[in-house]
Parts: structure tokens; sequence; C-alpha cells
């Protein structure tokens, strides 16, 4: 997998979470999740179990905190799904 | 005391959404009730249930997708009715996100069983294969009893009182009642009040086990709301919301709103469970007591009621409902008011009901008609005398005042004074 694959993945999973979705059309590693794209911060439990189900992985509450940005969880992914 | 006005009202009921078809189908007697293969291959012994038509496509022209994601039938038909309300009393849908908070409206948004749906479909097979962290985030905030006025008072951004009621059947007409004192006594501008129902298997399974569901007409499904008839044979599950925007008069006029109705009296109690009332019927003495205090607080005596629109389910209770409105308005069947039965064309709401049917009382008084009570041609025996009070076909009537009733499991009443909305009337101290 490479890291534009999870990227593209990652943005699609985080879409329907979104309620400022105007941020989508300038979304970027930097954009914040819950700031910039205005997701509830509950839903980022959801967003979390989408990587799992997508990427085969297992996210623990540690690894999961740390995502802040799209990056961040492209990152997280990438280091977990050993790619 | 504040006088206390109707500016809007929003419904989705199985026979119609929005208000002009609404009235559309009360007056050509449309039914709702429809025949599911589901509760057939369930083993239910009634197959038939009021489900309100379209939602799938109509969800999605009325909330995001991000908001979808955690709303239930129970919520979507609380969203859908509270919208509409919303607009229809001259309201513009705010900015989910950065809109100010409307500290003047408040929100009693009534149900009586809740988002069963979700915990039947979702939370318990996780929970009992051991997935909590499977139930993600979306649960509790679909599961707890005020799902849905969150869900409404989160979209309008309101900041009253934002609360649900659950008093089983009576739930809609008691959010009404609460809201009638609410602004009565200025402790809100406008509430938004009514209730709503999901639509659940799981919810009509238990009315089924108790064998108080219609049974015999799973083939011919818009005959099977029978109130008022001899062949009444039990009530017909259904679902949707009804809400009505409850608002302070001088408050409605100062901003030019539509009046559709006065609210001049409201009452609610309990008959005890005792004088032959229990958990599931009602103690007598304790309807007529509610019905004339609703009443006395409207200050209209029980021979200036022209219409009531009844609970009336169909089941045996349907007579003695009607006897018991006799007593309380000491008036025999010669003298009798008109009395109808929503129920015939929707089936029974449960938390909804009271609000559905304050939408088609509201709508009746406001629009000059009673519409026709379907499938009672075989009236009752017990009924019989009343016959001439009984519409089976819509009727244009200018009403005056219309009185509406709910009663629920727990022996809990309700009632509802309305009163046709006479402009000049509001110069003078009522």
């Amino acid at each position: 997998m490479t890291k534009t694959e999870a990227y593209e993945k990652v943005v699609k999973i985080i879409t329907p979470f979104t309620k400022k979705t105007d941020a989508l059309k300038t979304v970027g590693e930097e954009t914040r999740i819950l700031e910039d794209l205005g997701v509830n911060s509950a839903r980022l439990v959801d967003i979390i179990l989408a990587f799992e189900d997508e990427f085969g992985i297992a996210v623990d509450d540690e690894a999961a905190d740390r995502v802040r940005t799209v990056g961040d969880a492209v990152n997280m992914i990438l280091q977990k799904a050993g790619a | 005391m504040r006088r206390v006005v109707v500016t809007g009202m929003g419904v989705i009921a199985p026979n119609a959404h929005g208000l002009d078809d609404f009235e559309q189908a009360l007056r050509e007697g449309r039914s709702g009730i429809r025949f599911y293969e589901k509760l057939k291959n369930l083993g239910f012994v009634c197959q038939v249930g009021g489900i309100p038509g379209g939602v799938d496509e109509l969800k999605r022209s009325y909330f995001a997708e991000e908001a979808l994601l955690a709303m239930n039938s129970n919520m979507i038909f609380a969203g859908i009715a509270g919208i509409d309300c919303w607009r229809d009393a001259g309201f513009d849908l705010p900015d989910r996100v950065e809109s100010p908070v409307d500290w003047d409206t408040a929100a009693t948004i009534g149900t009586g069983i809740g988002g069963v749906d979700t915990l039947g479909d979702f939370v318990v097979p996780r929970v009992n294969e051991g997935k909590v962290k499977r139930l993600g985030s979306t649960t509790v905030e679909q599961t707890m009893s005020s799902s849905v006025s969150a869900c409404l008072g989160g979209i309008l951004g309101l900041g009253g009182q934002v609360t649900t009621n659950s008093s089983a059947c009576t739930t809609g007409t008691e959010a009404i009642v609460n809201a009638f004192f609410q602004v009565r006594e200025g402790r809100a501008k406008r509430v938004l009040a009514g209730g709503s129902e999901g639509c659940s298997h799981y919810i009509w399974a238990g009315f089924d086990a108790m064998r108080v569901l219609s049974r015999g007409y799973n083939e011919q499904p818009e005959r099977a709301s029978r109130p008022l008839s001899a062949s009444a044979a039990g009530f017909v599950p259904a679902s949707g919301a009804g809400i009505l925007m409850v608002e302070d008069l001088e408050s409605a006029q100062a901003r030019g709103a539509r009046i559709y109705a006065e609210i001049v009296g409201g009452h609610v109690n309990c008959g005890g469970q005792r004088g032959g009332g229990s958990i599931t019927a009602p103690n007598p003495a304790g309807v007529v007591r509610c019905v004339r205090a609703a009443l006395a607080t409207a200050g209209v005596r029980p021979d200036e009621v022209d219409v009531i629109n009844g609970h009336l389910t169909a089941t045996m209770a349907d007579p003695l409902e009607v006897a018991n409105w006799s007593v309380a308005l000491e008036r025999a069947p010669g003298e009798f008011p008109l009395i109808n039965s929503t129920k015939s064309l929707i089936g029974h709401a449960l938390g909804a009901a009271g609000g559905i049917e304050c939408v088609a009382s509201v709508l009746q008084l406001s629009r000059g008609f009673v519409h026709g009570s379907i499938n009672c041609e075989d009236l009752h025996t017990e009924l019989q005398a009343y016959a001439a009070s009984i519409p089976r076909e819509t009727k244009e009537v200018q009403a005056r005042i219309l009185a509406k009733a709910s009663f629920g499991f727990g022996d809990v009443n309700g009632c509802l004074i309305f009163k046709r909305w006479e402009p000049d009337a509001s110069r003078r101290y009522h």
C-alpha cells in the first residue's frame, strides 16, 4: 500500500463524518480532523473502527489519541500495516 | 396568565407527510395501514402496521450525511416533523455549526418506547457477541430517551428547556399540555411540542404478545384499524411524528405569525390504577376528572364542546371511552358532540399518537372540517345511540371548540381544549 493509497482511503473514510464540508475541497495532510473538518470529537471512535476494518489493523487507545490530522492518521496506518 | 396559540405544525404520518397532504388524507379517508411481510415471517399475529412512506429518500433532503450516521427511525420522524413545524411557523433553518442559539424557544418532544430498533438491531447482538468496542460512538445518543428532543434541539439551535416526556400513549398530548402551561405561565415564548415513535417490530412484538393488536385483517390492511366498530379487533401499531409550535400570543402577534388555533385549556392526571383502572386500563373517574379539569382551565362549559378527537384505538375500551366523555361533558347520546378517531386512518402511533392527532385536530378546527372515521360502518352495539355523532364521511363543520384526549398505560390521561382562532377575539380578555 502506498502512502497515496492510504491517504485517499483515509479522506474517503472521514468524509461522511465531516460537518464543514467546504473544507474537504482543500484537505491535505496538515488538515486537523476536529477543528478544520468539524468532525464531532465522539466520532473519532467510529473513524478509528473504520480504519481497523479498511486496513486490517488494530488501533489501541493510545495510538488513537495521537491522531490529530489527516497526516497523523495516514502515518499511523502505514506504521501499523507495516508498509 | 399569557394566552397561548399554535403558530406552526409538522406531521409525518403513515398516510401523509406535510399539512396539505395530511389534510387531504383526512378528508378523503385515506388509510396508511399496510401489510408487512417481515411481520408475517416473524410469526406476528398482527401483520399490518402504519409506517410513513418514502422516508429513505425524504431524509436525505432534511439531514446532512453526517447527522444521519446517528439517527434511528424515531429521530428521523421527530426531525422531519420538527423541521417542518419550524419552517411552517415562519423560521429559517439555521446553519448547523455557525448560527446563534435561539434562547427563546424550548422543545418537549415525547416518545413512548424510544430507540428500540437501535437496541435490537445493533446494541444487543454486538454486546452478546462480546464486541462492545464495535458499538462505536452513536448508540447512546440514539437510545437515550431524550434522543428525539436532543436531535431536534441541535438541528435548530434551541436554547430553552429541551426535554423528552414519556407517558405511554398519552405522551404526545402530554407534551403539548406541558408546553401550554409553560407558555401560559411565561416560562417560554415558544415550545416545539409533540410526540414521535419509531417503526420497529421490536416495539410492536410485546403488544402482539399481549393480544391487543388487530387480528383477522392481514389480508385487508386498510380495513384493519376499526375504532368504534362492532368488529374492532385490536389496534394497528403505527409510527411517525406530529409537532406543534406552541407560542405566546404576544410573541406570535409581534412577529406577525399565522395563528392556527388557540389552546385554551389542558390537563394531565392519573387514575391511580384504582376504581377499575390498572396499569393497562383506565379508571373512569380519572378520565372524567381530566376532561373536566381541562375544561375548567379553559373556562369552557361542557356544552360548548363541538368536536371530540378521541383516543379511540379499536380495542374493547372504545365504548368505555365514549361513555366517559358522556359523563364528563354531561351530554347524553342525543346531545353529544361530533367524535372521530384519527387512528382509523393511521393506526395507533403510541408515543406519537397525541402529537399527530393534535395536528389533525388543529387542522380540522382551522380548515373547517371534521374527518370521517373509517371502518366503523358496523358501529359497536353500545355506541348505536351515538350514531349521529360519529361521522363516517368527512363533514364541513366550522367548529369553535375541539377537545382532544389521549389515554395510556399507567392509567394516565391527557386532555387539551383547542379553540378556533378568531382574530377579533384577541382584543378582549379571555
